[in-house]
C-alpha cells in the first residue's frame, strides 16, 4: 500500500503538472481539492483518466469521484479494492 | 481620425529583450538551425497555480503582456489582440500524440484545451480580468500585422483607448521535425552572424512574443507614431519595390524620408531575393537593418522587428549587430518595415518618432 501511494503521488505530480512539488510534500490525509492541493474540476477528469489507463478502472457516476478522490489514502484504498490491471 | 502611438513594449526573444532597460547590449550569438528563446524568471510573473498548465508559448505571452502593461504604467487595457501563426503547438502535438499513442483511448483534458490558438489570448485576459475585445488572428506569417492593423482602425476612430497587441509563436519538437523534412529549417546549423550569407535553403526557425500597448493619446514615454500597415497575401517578387513605393506615397512620403528600412532576411536563399531591389536599387542609399539573426524565423516574427524599430525610435541608437549596410544616419525619425515569408504574406509599416 505506501509503494502505491507513493506511486500514486508521483503519477499526480506529473500528470497535473504541480511543478514545485515533491511526492513528500503530500502527505497521505491531505484534501486533494478544496483547501488542500487545490485541485479543480479540470484535475478531477485527468484522475478518472489516470484511474483508467494505469489501474483498469472505469468510473461510470462521476459523483464517486468525490470521495474516492478525497486524498492519497481514499484513492489508494479504492485502487486496491478494484484495480484490474 | 486619432494618431496611434506605441506606449510600451514587451519582448521574449531569443535575446534578453525580456529586460526593458536595456537593448540589446548583450547580444547572444546562435550557431544552430533552430533557435529558443531565452526565458525570464516566469515565476516572477505567473502564479505557479496558472502556470502548471501553460505551455512555453502561453507562459511567453503572458509574460511579455505583462512587461508591456508595466512599461505602460496601466493596470488594464480595453482590448487585447494577438497573432499567432501556429498557435499553441505544443499542446496541440501533445494532444494530438496521445490520440496516436494511446489508439484514440485515455485522452485527457487539459491540452486539448490550452492547444487553440487563442488559448494566449484568452490566458492574458483572464489574468488581467478583462472583458473587452478580445481576438485572436491566425493569418500566417501575416497574423502580428493583423492585430496591428485591427488596433490601429479601432484607436483612430477613437472606440478603444489602450489596446494591447501582439505576437507569439513557440516551437513545438514534431512541426520542426515536419519543416526539417521540407526543408523550410536550413539542414546545416548556421553561425547569427553568418545567416544571409549560408546559400542554403530554409530558415533558422526561431520563437519568441513580442507585446506591445498601443494607444490614441500620447506619453512623454511613448515609443513611436504607427503612421501605416498594409498587408498583402501575394505580390510578385517585380512588384515589391513599386508597391513599397506606393506605400510611401499613400502616406505623403518618399524614399529620402526614409532613414532606416527594416527588412526580414531570413537567409533562405530560395525567397531573400524579395529584398533584393529594395536593397540594392530603391532603398541603396538608406541606412539598412535586420534582425532575423537574432530571433530566428516564425510567423510572427515581424514583431521583433516591430520591436526594433520602436526602440530604435525612443532610444536613437542602432546596435551595430542589426545594421545590414554602410549608410548610417545621425538621427532617426522614419522607419519602414518590410517582412515577407517564403514569398507569401507581405507586410509593409511604417513608424514614426513621436
Amino acid at each position: 500500500m505506501d509503494a502505491l501511494k507513493q506511486e500514486l503521488k508521483e503519477n499526480i505530480i506529473e500528470q497535473l503538472n504541480l511543478e514545485d512539488m515533491s511526492p513528500d510534500d503530500i502527505a497521505n490525509d491531505d484534501m486533494l481539492f478544496g483547501d488542500g492541493l487545490g485541485l479543480d474540476s479540470i484535475d478531477a477528469l485527468e484522475l478518472i483518466v489516470m484511474l483508467d489507463k494505469s489501474y483498469g478502472i472505469k468510473l461510470t457516476d462521476p459523483k464517486e469521484g468525490r470521495a474516492i478522490f478525497e486524498s492519497i489514502n481514499t484513492m489508494a484504498a479504492y485502487i486496491t479494492e478494484h484495480r484490474t490491471k | 481620425m486619432k494618431q496611434v502611438y506605441i506606449n510600451s513594449v514587451g519582448s521574449i526573444s531569443a535575446q534578453k529583450t525580456f529586460d526593458n532597460d536595456s537593448f540589446l547590449e548583450d547580444v547572444v550569438g546562435y550557431e544552430d538551425n533552430v533557435i529558443s528563446v531565452i526565458d525570464p524568471n516566469y515565476k516572477d510573473y505567473i502564479p505557479p497555480a496558472a502556470a502548471r498548465r501553460m505551455a512555453k508559448g502561453i507562459k511567453m505571452g503572458v509574460v511579455a503582456s505583462k512587461i508591456a502593461l508595466q512599461d505602460a504604467g496601466l493596470e488594464n487595457v480595453d482590448a487585447i489582440i494577438t497573432g499567432t501563426g501556429m498557435g499553441c503547438v505544443r499542446d496541440s502535438e501533445k494532444f494530438v500524440s496521445a490520440i496516436i499513442d494511446n489508439d484514440e483511448q485515455y485522452l485527457t483534458p487539459t491540452s486539448f484545451i490550452q492547444s487553440t490558438h487563442n488559448t494566449v489570448g484568452g490566458q492574458i485576459a483572464l489574468e488581467l480580468q478583462c472583458k473587452g475585445y478580445n481576438f485572436t488572428y491566425v493569418h500566417a506569417s501575416n497574423s502580428f500585422e493583423s492585430t496591428l492593423l485591427d488596433a490601429k482602425l479601432q484607436l483612430e476612430n477613437d472606440e478603444e483607448k489602450n489596446i494591447l497587441i501582439g505576437g507569439v509563436d513557440e516551437l513545438g519538437d514534431h512541426t520542426v521535425a515536419i519543416h526539417k523534412l521540407i526543408n523550410h529549417i536550413k539542414p546545416e546549423a548556421v553561425k547569427s552572424s553568418n545567416l544571409l550569407d549560408s546559400g542554403t535553403e530554409g530558415a533558422v526557425f526561431g520563437e519568441g512574443a513580442n507585446f506591445f500597448v498601443l494607444s490614441n493619446e500620447k506619453k512623454a514615454s511613448s515609443y513611436a507614431n504607427i503612421i501605416g500597415v498594409k498587408l498583402y497575401n501575394t505580390l510578385p517578387k517585380a512588384e515589391v519595390s513599386q508597391t513599397a513605393l506606393d506605400f510611401l506615397a499613400e502616406n505623403n512620403l518618399d524614399v529620402k524620408d526614409i532613414d532606416i528600412l527594416i527588412l526580414g532576411n531570413n537567409g533562405d536563399i530560395k525567397f531573400d531575393d524579395f529584398y533584393t531591389d529594395l536593397q540594392s536599387k530603391t532603398f541603396h542609399n538608406n541606412q539598412q537593418v535586420y534582425y532575423k539573426h537574432l530571433c530566428g524565423e516564425f510567423n510572427t516574427a515581424s514583431s521583433f522587428g516591430f520591436w526594433l524599430a520602436s526602440k530604435i525610435l525612443k532610444t536613437q541608437t542602432i546596435p551595430d549587430v542589426v545594421k545590414l549596410n554602410k549608410v548610417e544616419n545621425s538621427s532617426y525619425k522614419t522607419i519602414l518595415l518590410y517582412n515577407q515569408y517564403r514569398g507569401e504574406n507581405h507586410s509593409f509599416t511604417l513608424l514614426k518618432q513621436c
